[in-house]
């Protein structure tokens, strides 16, 4: 049976999902609850000195019919005096003792963080997260992502805060620089116990055509904001992955961006996560949805007989290489499924207007296309726009039995270097010419 | 099977008469078109006899443009709200669907269409640019599906257009003949207001082409004319007790309930003779005034009949209920009334048609409606010089011009096909339309 209990970092708790520091834990009142429901810990809603907020807050993406695959904010901190939430931590601490409180904070001077991180540790706070991610209000005023994207000052911080700290310290990183692992390592050598990441991304959402101005909309003004939500969760794993395989960062990492079930949470951990933070889903959907979450997890788990967590940290990381080192001699091609297939024509049209016209249809009826394999670069593209699971596959061409990487071929001369060199990739693969776009036969749409 | 009581008041018969495609609102309509895939070279535009380009416009309800939809629709489809709601789209459109071999529910096109076209007639501004007048005219006899198509298309190039129509009101069949659960007489006149507001064409309502002089006058009016006539009155079976009181057409019934249903008492039992969709929207429209007992009796088995499945499948749950192998053979009559109809039983050997000998028998009712078929306007189309009519008594025409054997005549529409639906006679009256644009008369 599948062992969902974590020590992250030194932070001991019941599961791996944790409540970012974001709305839903801005009071004892709504950590409470999701103790309640089966969070394994919540990080509070930042605090230091409070702010004053603006109203609206949020904007958000639509793709189509779903509501929200990206959400902005342009709210800054905990805007509740610091008094309130100490007792209220207090509260729920008693109440939930095996469950993890960490407290974020973020404040201006070396005497300031003595201060709170002394504060929080009385309330009873399991850990302290650093903010140094918040993209908007907060870094105008040299906190935040201010500190977050320079390295020298974030070091400093991490230093003044391991001054006093007696609970375990993890530094949230911004995504919003070229280079997560710099501030990473900043945060290492500063003595930080673990890394979380990402923080929300500086963003506008949209515009308001009528008006003209941007999301969210301040009595007709606007400003930049976070971005977070299911549509960054590529841009989390990458930095992660980046953090995760950097032999100077070595330290336990908390995966935030995105995640809203267990998949995405699988996904974060085989890249190397410890454990996982969750705020627009719990935000979308409420606390409830930790019930899939974790029973999705055990029961993948199970399956792969993986008893803790560990078990399975990382498992994806010596998967994902170096571009230069992947093996040049694999070669795929689609085949199309004539059963499974039910004639929208989506792949033909992407790969001929938007690939290498390595698909054919025939015009008397029969909406089936077929392959033209001598085009075909195995791109994947048609077998990702088909609207049918595995009707399009990729099948092996190669008999599996060379391996040759850029890299071999860098070594050994054998690459393309000059603007015409025919050692370059599509020197010999077929393109039609030009003018022959006018004869390919097109349906109404393309009229105009 | 729902009971329908006789709708007592006006609110009974818009329950009892609920549409079956009812407009989508906004949310739904975003929804429903998210899920279409924009397939390249859509079947679905090509199950359509206009031709709509239904991936565009749908992406444009998507994309929150319904007056841009509404555009595309109205370029192919000038009964674009109508035909959202009275096409038979399992058999076109939605039947050609590729979401139907995912035995995924396909897209309900004919819903969107009404709903982008609703937003532009209710918008009703100013969408099509008409050409400049070119100073030829053109005269239409019949304000149906084919003669309106015929008439904006004419007018979008610039023709001066007269559409010469019998009746009160325009649409033709549309109005007259169309179930209305289907669709409401008020939905179909703001289509037609609109239409006449987007394009300007002239119609004369209650004024018949009725005589050789009729004709003539307008030969000398106009430039072309156009035949958009439609078909006539229930054709006669030819069996006794045709002409009794109570035994009557189903056109003619479906008319009277269209026009005026507070005037219409259905009775108790009612028969319905006939297995087209009209003899099935007779029988549903009786059920669903109120009559207990309404029996469809066809002549060959139940697989023969020409109406469409899922149209037999709407009546019977109206509580209609089906007879079949069995020939009317009398109208059994009692002091000048319909008491009952007269059958024999048949079967189908070797494609053949054979009745049963000794297997008479009588179905007691109160009224029969005929539902065996509209007649040809022949008498009418004989005064027009040169003419000519198939062996079925439909107009001839030239299948690329939609001239007829007479040159300085058009025709389009059931007249012409013998009776399809409103989408064909569309379809037809705007081709036609076309071919007058590049005749040169
Ligand atoms: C009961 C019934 C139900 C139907 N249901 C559907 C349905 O659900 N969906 C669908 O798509 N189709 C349906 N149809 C078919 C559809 O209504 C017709 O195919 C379509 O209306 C044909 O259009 P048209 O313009 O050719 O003729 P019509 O609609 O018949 O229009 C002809 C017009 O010409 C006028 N006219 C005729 N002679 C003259 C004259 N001499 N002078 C002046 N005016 C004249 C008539 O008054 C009429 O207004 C139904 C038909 C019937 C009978
Ligand atoms: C409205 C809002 C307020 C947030 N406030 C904070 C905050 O005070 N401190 C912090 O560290 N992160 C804050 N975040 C960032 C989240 O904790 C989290 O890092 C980010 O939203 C990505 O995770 P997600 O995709 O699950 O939402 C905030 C996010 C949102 C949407
Ligand atoms: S995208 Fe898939 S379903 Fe559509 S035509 Fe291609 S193979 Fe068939
Ligand atoms: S006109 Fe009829 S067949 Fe054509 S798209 Fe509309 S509903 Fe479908
Ligand atoms: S066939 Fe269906 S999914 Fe494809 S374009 Fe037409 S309506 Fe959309």
């Amino acid at each position: 049976m599948a062992n969902l209990f974590t020590n992250f970092a030194g932070i001991k708790s019941p599961n791996p999902f944790w409540l970012a520091s974001a709305p839903p834990t801005n009071s004892g009142y709504q950590v409470m609850k999701a103790f309640d429901t089966g969070w394994g810990g919540a990080v509070w809603k930042t605090m230091g000195v409070p702010v004053v907020n603006v109203s609206s807050r949020y904007g958000g993406v639509n793709y189509r019919n779903n509501r929200l695959i990206g959400l902005n904010n342009i709210e800054l901190i905990t805007d509740r005096p610091l008094a309130d939430n100490l007792r209220e931590i207090e509260e729920v601490k008693k109440r939930f003792p095996d469950h993890a409180i960490i407290a974020s904070l973020m404040v201006e001077t070396r005497e300031e963080w003595h201060q709170i991180v002394r504060d929080v540790e009385n309330a009873g706070a399991d850990g302290i997260e650093l903010n140094f991610g918040c993209p908007h209000g907060m870094c105008e005023r040299g906190m935040g992502s201010a500190v977050g994207q320079e390295p020298r000052v974030l070091k400093t911080i991490v230093e003044w805060v391991k001054e006093v700290a007696k609970v375990p310290v993890i530094v949230k990183l911004t995504p919003n620089i070229s280079d997560i692992t710099r501030p990473a390592i900043a945060a290492r050598e500063g003595g930080a116990d673990a890394i979380s990441l990402i923080n929300t991304i500086q963003s506008i959402v949209g515009v308001d055509i009528d008006n003209f101005v941007a999301y969210p909309i301040v009595d007709g003004k606007s400003t930049n904001g976070g971005y977070c939500g299911p549509a960054v969760k590529p841009i989390a794993m990458n930095m992660l992955k980046n953090c995760a395989q950097h032999p100077n960062v070595n330290l336990p990492l908390s995966g935030i961006g995105g995640i809203e079930n267990w998949r995405d949470a699988v996904e974060f951990i085989l890249l190397g996560a410890g454990n996982v933070q969750v705020c627009t889903a719990v935000m979308h959907y409420g606390f409830g949805i930790i019930r899939e979450m974790v029973a999705g997890l055990s029961q993948y788990m199970d399956e792969k007989g993986f008893e803790t967590i560990n078990d399975f940290k990382g498992k994806a990381l010596p998967n994902v290489l170096h571009w230069e080192d992947l093996n040049l001699k694999y070669k795929v091609v689609a085949s199309i499924n004539k059963d499974k297939c039910i004639g929208c024509q989506l792949c033909y049209t992407a790969c001929e207007d938007g690939a290498h016209q390595a698909i054919g249809v025939l015009h008397n009826g029969d909406r089936v296309p077929y392959i033209k394999e001598e085009n075909c670069v195995g791109c994947n593209l048609c077998s990702l726009v088909c609207p049918v699971e595995e009707c399009i596959t990729m099948e092996r061409r190669d008999d599996a039995t060379e391996v040759l990487s850029w890299k071999e071929r860098t070594l050994a001369n054998d690459i393309p270097t000059t603007f015409n060199d025919p050692r370059g990739g599509g020197v010999h693969h077929p393109v039609y010419l030009p003018n022959e776009a006018f004869e390919t036969p097109k349906p109404v749409h393309y009229k105009a | 099977m729902p009971e329908y009581k006789h709708p007592a008041s006006e609110q009974d018969f818009e329950q009892n008469f609920a549409s079956i495609k009812p407009l989508m609102n906004a949310t739904e309509a975003y929804y429903e078109s998210s899920r279409c895939l924009f397939c390249y070279d859509a079947p679905c535009i090509k199950a359509c006899p206009t031709e709509i380009d239904i991936p565009l416009f749908i992406r444009q309800i998507n994309g929150n443009n319904p007056l841009g939809a509404a555009q595309t629709i109205y370029q192919s489809n000038h009964f674009g709200h109508a035909c959202g709601k009275v096409c038979p789209t399992e058999v076109l459109c939605e039947g050609a669907c590729v979401y139907n071999h995912q035995n995924v529910k396909p897209i309900e096109i004919g819903r969107l269409q009404s709903f982008a076209t609703q937003k532009a007639i209710n918008s009703n501004k100013k969408m099509f640019g008409l050409k400049p007048n070119n100073g030829k005219k053109v005269a239409i006899i019949g304000a149906g599906p084919a003669g309106i198509s015929c008439a904006c298309e004419l007018r979008m190039n610039g023709f001066d257009v007269t559409i010469y129509e019998a009746k009160a009101q325009p649409s033709g069949l549309t109005v007259y003949g169309v179930a209305p659960y289907k669709i409401t007489n008020q939905e179909v006149l703001e289509e037609m207001a609109y239409l006449q507001n987007q394009f300007g064409f002239t119609i004369l309502y209650n004024h018949p082409i009725a005589t050789k002089q009729d004709l003539q006058n307008l030969e000398q009016q106009f430039d072309s004319i156009f035949l958009g006539i439609g078909l006539g009155e229930t054709s006669q079976i030819g069996i006794l007790g045709e002409d009794l009181d109570n035994c009557f057409g189903a056109v003619e019934f479906i008319e009277q309930l269209r026009m005026e249903h507070h005037q219409v008492q259905v009775p108790q039992n009612v028969v319905v003779l006939g297995g087209g969709n009209t003899a099935m929207d007779a029988a549903s429209e009786c059920a669903r005034m109120g009559s207990e007992n309404v029996i469809l009796a066809y002549r060959r088995e139940k697989e023969a009949m020409g109406a469409y499945d899922f149209e037999y499948e709407l009546a019977k749950t109206a509580g209609v209920k089906g007879l079949f192998n069995a020939q009317p053979i009398e109208i059994v009559g009692e002091n000048g009334c319909a008491i009952g109809v007269k059958f024999v039983q048949t079967t189908t050997q070797n494609g053949q048609l054979k009745t049963i000998e000794n297997s008479e028998f009588v179905v007691p009712c109160n009224w029969v409606i005929k539902a065996t078929g509209q007649s040809k306007r022949v008498q009418f189309l004989q005064m027009i010089d040169g003419l000519e009519l198939d062996s079925k008594k439909r107009i001839v025409i030239n299948p690329n011009t939609y001239q007829t054997t007479n040159p300085r005549y058009f025709a389009a529409g059931d007249a012409v096909n013998g009776g399809k639906e409103v989408v064909n006679a569309v379809a037809e009256g705007r081709k036609a339309a076309n071919a007058i644009v590049n005749c040169n008369l």
